[in-house]
């Protein structure tokens, strides 16, 4: 299953580092959400675009996984080359990763 | 308790209008704020500045005034607005002829003191690449993020109408908040509240189901009659969004979650003019009669504001054509190949967007020269006849190019001022 069965993702830009904020439509599944989609796998998932650190922030309050990523390849906005010169794709990009739900969710959980 | 109401009527300089006229007319606000600032807005207004000393203002803000300080005037909704852009004093004046014109006596404030040109030291390193600010390119503009303290005197002089130039987001709904409730901008912790309040508010309609919907996953109701957000904040800092019945759209923890944490780098530490925001214990809560947030936390504004430069980085050209049906794919390789080959030392970009069978080429290249410019573009256009296949559709778009690069500058070389527009100021 996809990223995007789950949750659903905010992209935010500020110059060249993009913000993607991810959060569970159920909220019970945030552990899973913490377990699946680490710092590592996102900026694995999104090499194409981010090449520097990507720094994950959990907020249990908000049942958020925050994600900030450096020297995103196309950002900068006023000078980027790109379509999306904000990079605002980028969220969804991130909602095509897999995730394991091992077992604990079937199907769609999606619509509220 | 005592609450004020705040609303939120525009996000970004093309936003809609009629959302905040339903506002005026239907919520019951004590302040209106039309957010129409982006990053590089102002320096596109300088430019337009230079060439006519009248202009550099929000183009759109005459037809946005036209139909928005009426209700505001009839229903007693004090405005702030940053569309002063690169010439708020030419915004207040224009202003001024417009309530004068339908017979308003609303009192117009400009606040100024944003443009730093002068001041800004550019020997210093952009904090995007530590390159220094003048190497970038020919500098066209300088401004400070100003605070709610520059916005405030103009409430306290009776403003009905407040005009500025670059204030951070935040502090163009904090400043009112501050004034109606009696908060000391000094005390850490109302001071963080409005500006959570402020940063949850200032994107409109991203905060009620804007940028949200994704059919079967999160349907949003009624999207085309999208209504704008307003809060009821409470004198300790908590406070209640909502949206007017019968708009469209959509308030839930799910859409504020989303905002609260919308271009936040650091959620310990969002730095603004007034106060340095910790949104980690923030709490989102929906109730029958909107969504609940509160615990924001703060520590004390930072010694140094941020100053966004606006630089001539050349133009940009982009040039497209699409292939369509079967083989698509390799027939718009095949034309970005031909581009690239002919133009081979250019520093430019191709690609081919979209799947197997309905492609679209697009060529990309930022340049100082525009002879270089229209030969890109011109490459493209010449596969009509010179390239594969079935190739259609071209378009070419050459635009100037305005980068934005940041530092910082300490708050004492920065002196708001507060001007109110009087009638004669405005006569020919």
């Amino acid at each position: 299953m996809l990223l995007h069965d789950l949750a659903h993702c905010r992209a935010g830009d500020k110059g060249n580092v993009a913000t993607l904020s991810v959060f569970p439509y159920d909220e019970r599944f945030f552990s899973l959400l913490l377990r699946e989609v680490t710092a590592e796998r996102v900026r694995e998932h999104l090499a194409e675009f981010v090449a520097g650190a990507v720094v994950r922030h959990e907020l249990p309050n908000l049942a958020a996984l925050h994600f900030v990523c450096h020297q995103v390849i196309d950002g900068g906005v006023t000078t980027s080359l790109a379509l999306d010169t904000h990079g605002k794709s980028l969220s969804s990009r991130l909602l095509s990763l897999p995730v394991s739900a091992a077992g604990d969710v079937t199907g769609r959980t999606a619509t509220r | 308790m005592p609450t004020t109401r705040i609303g939120c009527g525009a996000g970004f300089a093309g936003d809609r209008i009629e959302p905040a006229e339903d506002l005026l007319h239907r919520a019951g606000l004590a302040d209106l704020v039309l957010e129409c600032l982006g990053e590089r807005t102002i320096a596109l207004a300088q430019q337009r500045r230079l060439t006519d000393p009248g202009a550099g203002y929000d183009h759109r803000l005459p037809a946005r005034f036209e139909r928005l300080l009426p209700p505001a005037v009839e229903h007693g909704v004090r405005v702030l607005t940053n569309m002063g852009a690169a010439n708020p004093l030419a915004a207040g004046r224009v202003t001024r002829a417009l309530l004068d014109r339908i017979g308003a006596r609303a009192a117009v404030a400009v606040v100024t003191g944003d443009d730093v040109l002068a001041e800004v030291d550019l020997d210093a390193p952009a904090w995007e690449n530590g390159i220094p600010l003048r190497e970038h390119g020919e500098i066209v503009s300088a401004n400070a993020y100003l605070g709610a303290d520059a916005i405030l005197p103009a409430l306290d002089a009776g403003a009905d109408v407040i005009i500025t130039g670059r204030v951070a987001d935040p502090s163009l709904f904090l400043a009112p908040l501050a004034h109606r409730l009696g908060w000391d901008l000094g005390d850490v912790v109302t001071t963080a509240a409005g500006t959570l309040v402020g940063h949850l508010l200032e994107c409109a309609g991203q905060l009620t189901g804007g940028y949200f919907a994704d059919p079967g996953y999160q349907d949003v109701p009624d999207l085309a009659n999208l209504g704008f957000p307003f809060a009821d904040v409470a004198a300790d800092g908590t406070a209640e969004l909502g949206k007017l019945p019968g708009t469209g759209g959509v308030l839930s923890r799910a859409t504020v979650r989303e905002q609260l944490l919308y271009e936040i780098t650091d959620p310990a530490a969002y730095r603004t003019p007034d106060v340095v925001l910790d949104v980690r214990a923030v709490t989102v809560d929906e109730h029958p009669r909107g969504v609940r947030v509160a615990g924001a936390r703060g520590t004390a504004r930072p010694d140094r504001l941020k100053v966004s430069v606006g630089y001539r980085a050349g133009k940009k050209v982009e040039a497209e054509i699409s292939y369509v049906g079967p083989n698509a794919a390799a027939r718009a390789a095949l034309a970005a190949e031909i581009v690239t080959t002919r133009l081979s030392g250019l520093p430019l970009r191709a690609e081919v967007l979209g799947g197997e069978t309905d492609c679209r080429l697009r060529v990309a290249a930022i340049s100082h020269d525009d002879v270089v410019l229209e030969a890109i573009g011109d490459e493209v256009e010449s596969l009509y006849t010179n390239g594969p296949a079935g190739g259609g559709g071209v378009r070419v778009h050459i635009g100037e190019v305005l980068g934005i690069a940041s530092t910082l500058i300490p708050r004492e070389l920065v002196r708001p001022v507060v001007t109110l527009v009087e009638t004669a100021d405005v006569a020919p």
